[in-house]
């Protein structure tokens, strides 16, 4: 059976055989994963497919696998965030995204790997170990939902989800050469995914095409009365893939294009902007004088939010306990065992952000910053339709190249983070390779305006090959 | 009379409470009526804060913080605006609580007391909606204790914690302040304050006008009265002897009756408080003219229209509406034709005497029934008809049952397994008033027998009169008016 099918060859080979039968096939290649993609395989997997079998394949997803983040709640499935804190512990109820994909008849293949509490860029922070990036296992598939976009990439899954809080959705796809898309702030529900930055996250779908974007958008947006951030507004997504771009204004913001970029994404960026232009869009150069801040307001946001978001794994009452002579030791001792170095980092440098005296200075600095960067882009996106700029400045890296200076590889996010600061949608797709590694081609659009981003992104990829090249390593 | 508050005390007040008259808790669909449920089983991934799970404000809560808040004279918030309070606790599922920190929902309220010297004004600085931790059970005493139990069933049950200005001016304005406070909040329908853990204070003193102390955590209205009385007296001491007040929080030793140094202000915890991400602001400014209009009738307003309507006193009317409930049942039984102030004397005094001799808090009232639970144990359950006051009430009215009969009736349906009538009762027990000769033989008797208290009488021993009256009760089994006998006996000896 052929790997990297897209969800309508999928469901056509269903239609030929059967669910279980396609279930069986992707398993079969996770069997001889050679990039840690998954950190579970779901025993329910074959069970699930069959039942749908037996249904009669209702629903738009019916029988098609699909992967899921393991920050991502699944009754009876370990939701393990990629950390030890968390080993152990099983959701008693489904995040809003996995009802959506159960009610469409989607078989959850199994839960794939992340940098913990998805704090990072590159998935080695993991517990589970690090994903390999199927383009070259020596180099990371990048982060936080790189074991999402790895599997997807080497045809372990059709599609899957991730979440994106400064990034982690983009960059991987961006790394591994797939198409990855963060939504507005507030069109799919966050209920039953783990936090890490409430105020900047998103599930996002990860795919090898555009369509398989929109049909995972159209199955897991909307509204959910549960998560009070989430807003009430149909989008029809499907109906947003045109091929036709004429008259449609593409802003090329330079500050995107800084110090440090790889002369490779710069020059692919351009041709494909350059090849839109022939297919009749118009650009011209924006600018948005804050985004230089706006990493430095994201990490602060970030980790301040995350300080107190993780505060609940304590071990009192699930997932991962050390001994302690009093409760105060054991939490102490829970926390410095459970939490790995990065996510510890991050819970320090949030709680200082947030303490009395720094506050003022660093948290509230922070949201005045990403005020202006939300200004920024509404200004820019007044005058054009959309943004392009690289998605990552350089392609993977190796592993172990940046774990060890976090700073390095916080500013690897510098173009992706202050998209989640305006929780505007964005799309990475595929626009070329660097020495055998994909570039990825960043599109930002409008507030709850996926329509014009999958329109745009979904004509590239009707007039250029890249989607359909595949990782020879793992082929 | 102007109170001069000679020791400069200022009293001010932080109190929580538990709005447990709403059916749902704070932030999810859990029932908050938990009291007699075993524990955690009234929990969800919510008010467990598993991870992934998300708050959804329940809009009752905020309606029900709008109605104190009017209730209260204060100013209402144009939106709801929720902050995180971080710290480490076992009974904080989530490590934060979520509350309101710069915007609260109420804002320059006011109450007023019967203070030292007549009305007095309390201000309330705020009032703000939070949510309830869930609660520690200790395996034996706190000290011994091999291991301690979380329940989680009082996890997001929705607060108000109200601060007031410290504008009271001794323990008593405070416990007057605590009582007027409850009573509003029970009138409002959003508070039983019989149930464990409804209310809890914590309480800022300072004498002389000087540093103030908080002392908390405290869990009656008596305890706090207790606390202050104490901790006043320490701080006065501390001053006496040359030493300085320092800012600190105490902790109430309910048992010793003692308050114990907690922590110094340097010692004071850092909250890192910042906005709840997962909750956006909801705009209420439209809701209050509308809540404002299902406010029911307040105690001030309840008792001036009970001195006017019903022509009875100030000190009546004031006991009358001290709760909801007993108004009530004192409106039921004037609207079945009891003479109003009757009523009120028997309803205000007797009664409302006889359920504080019996340690019993009213606890229900459906219009023909008035329910009571014992404070100290609330499995023990009483009630007293509606229909029974009014009963006796006329009896007595009519003349057919002296006070000590009347009062008897009371106490034998306060105490009787079987249910009874007044009428029942009074007939069982040969209650009913003696005929007059039947006194006036019974007086000649007494006069005949005792000659020597005669005696003693007419040469000027006062108390010789009231051996004469008890003689003639005894003879009359009680069933004589002890005012007509009294009278009886001098009119035959005086003449």
């Amino acid at each position: 059976m052929a790997k990297w099918m897209s969800v309508a060859q999928v469901k056509e080979k269903i239609r030929e055989s059967s669910a279980e039968e396609v279930t069986a096939s992707y398993l079969e290649v996770i069997e001889k994963s050679k990039i840690n993609g998954y950190v579970a395989v779901s025993e329910k997997a074959v069970e699930q497919a069959r039942e749908i079998d037996a249904k009669g394949h209702e629903g738009p997803l019916a029988g098609v696998p699909i992967a899921i983040k393991d920050n991502i709640s699944v009754v009876g499935m370990q939701n393990s965030c990629g950390s030890k804190i968390l080993e152990g512990y099983v959701p008693p109820f489904n995040a809003h995204v996995i009802e959506k994909l159960q009610e469409a008849g989607a078989v959850i293949l199994g839960k794939t790997n992340m940098d913990e509490f998805a704090m990072g860029s590159s998935t080695e922070t993991s517990y589970y170990g690090p994903t390999a990036n199927p383009w070259d296992l020596e180099r990371v598939p990048g982060g936080s939902s790189g074991g999402s976009a790895a599997v997807v990439a080497a045809g372990e899954a059709p599609f899957a989800l991730g979440s994106d809080t400064g990034g982690s959705v983009r960059c991987p796809a961006a790394f591994c050469g797939v198409v990855g898309l963060k939504p507005t702030y507030g069109a799919v529900s966050r209920y039953g995914v783990v936090a890490y930055a409430n105020s900047l996250e998103q599930v996002g779908p990860l795919a090898n095409n555009v369509t398989d974007i929109a049909v995972l958008m159209d199955v897991i947006g909307g509204y959910d009365r549960r998560d009070s951030t989430s807003i009430d507004r149909k989008t029809a997504y499907q109906e947003a893939l045109v091929d036709d771009v004429k008259g449609l204004k593409i802003g090329v913001p330079k500050e995107f294009f800084g110090e440090g970029i790889h002369q490779d994404v710069e020059k692919a960026v351009w041709d494909s902007i350059h090849r839109y232009e022939e297919l009749g869009a118009s650009w011209e150069e924006v600018s948005m004088p804050n985004i230089k801040y706006a990493l430095a307001s994201y990490y602060i946001i970030a980790m301040s939010e995350a300080s107190s978001n993780l505060a609940r794994f304590d071990g009192t009452r699930y997932g991962f306990r050390d001994r302690g002579e009093n409760w105060h030791s054991m939490v102490s001792a829970t926390r410095a065992e459970g939490f790995g170095t990065e996510v510890k980092r991050r819970i320090l440098l949030g709680t200082y952000a947030l303490s009395a005296g720094y506050h003022d200075k660093y948290y509230l600095k922070a949201l005045k910053v990403r005020t202006l960067v939300k200004q920024d882009f509404d200004r820019a996106l007044s005058k054009v339709d959309v943004l392009m700029a690289p998605t990552m400045p350089n392609p993977a890296f190796k592993k172990g190249e940046k774990i060890e200076d976090p700073l390095t590889l916080y500013l690897s996010d510098v173009n992706t983070c202050p998209i989640n600061l305006a929780g505007v949608p964005s799309i990475s797709v595929p626009c070329g390779f660097t020495d055998g590694l994909p570039i990825g081609l960043q599109i930002m659009g409008k507030p709850f305006d996926e329509p014009t981003v999958l329109r745009t992104a979904y004509t590239f990829e009707q007039n250029t090959d890249y989607h359909t090249k595949r990782p020879p390593e793992v082929a | 009379m102007v109170y001069e508050n000679p020791d400069g005390i200022r009293i001010g007040l932080e109190i929580h409470v538990q709005l447990n008259k709403l059916k749902t808790k704070m932030f999810c669909g859990c029932s908050s009526d938990y009291h007699n449920s075993a524990p955690n089983t009234h929990t969800c991934p919510v008010c467990l804060g598993l991870p992934g799970a998300l708050p959804v404000l329940n809009r009752k809560a905020v309606e029900a913080a709008i109605k104190v808040g009017l209730a209260l004279e204060g100013e209402i918030a144009e939106e709801t605006q929720f902050h995180r309070k971080n710290y480490f606790y076992p009974d904080l599922p989530k490590g934060f609580q979520v509350t309101q920190y710069d915007y609260p929902i109420v804002s320059k309220g006011k109450v007023v007391i019967e203070g030292e010297d007549g009305e007095h004004v309390v201000g309330i600085t705020r009032a703000h909606m939070e949510e309830d931790p869930g609660k520690l059970v200790h395996i034996g005493s706190i000290e011994k204790s091999k291991g301690v139990l979380i329940d989680y069933n009082r996890s997001g049950m929705p607060l108000i914690e109200t601060v007031t200005e410290p504008d009271m001016r001794s323990p008593k304005e405070a416990r007057r302040f605590l009582d007027k406070f409850r009573n509003i909040l029970e009138y409002l329908d959003v508070f039983d304050g019989n149930l464990e853990g409804a209310m809890r204070v914590d309480a800022n003193v300072s004498v002389y006008w000087g540093t103030r102390v908080e002392i908390k955590n405290i869990s009656s209205h008596k305890g706090v009265e207790r606390a202050l009385l104490y901790e006043i007296m320490r701080q006065k001491n501390v001053i006496r002897r040359g030493g300085k007040i320092t800012q600190e929080t105490r902790h109430f030793d309910e048992g010793r009756g003692v308050t114990l140094s907690m922590r110094t202000k340097e010692e004071a915890e850092d909250y890192r408080y910042f906005r709840e991400p997962d909750l956006m602001p909801m705009r209420v400014s439209d809701w209050v003219p509308g809540i404002r209009e299902t406010l029911p009738e307040l105690p001030d307003a309840k008792r001036s229209r009970f001195i006017e309507q019903y022509g009875i006193t100030d000190m009546h009317a004031r006991s009358l509406t001290s709760k909801i409930m007993l108004a009530d049942f004192y409106e039921g039984v004037c609207a079945k034709g009891a003479d109003p102030k009757t009523a009120a004397t028997w309803t205000a005094d007797v009664f409302l005497g006889e359920l504080n001799y019996r340690d019993l808090a009213i606890s229900s009232y459906d219009g023909e029934t008035i329910g009571f639970i014992h404070a100290k144990d609330p499995q023990v359950e009483n009630s007293f008809k509606v229909s029974d006051m009014v009963e006796l009430v006329k009896l007595f009215s009519e003349g057919k049952v002296s006070d000590r009969a009347a009062v008897e009736v009371i106490r034998s349906i306060l105490d009787g397994t079987e249910e009874k009538t007044p009428l029942q009762i009074i007939e069982e027990k040969g209650l009913f008033k003696a005929e007059d000769d039947l006194v006036t033989k019974a007086v000649s008797e007494t006069i005949a027998e005792n000659a020597a208290a005669v005696q003693d009488y007419l040469g000027g021993a006062e108390k010789s009169l009231n051996f004469l009256v008890g003689q003639v009760m005894k003879k009359t089994k009680g069933t004589a008016d002890a005012k007509t006998a009294r009278e009886l006996i001098i009119k035959e000896l005086k003449g």
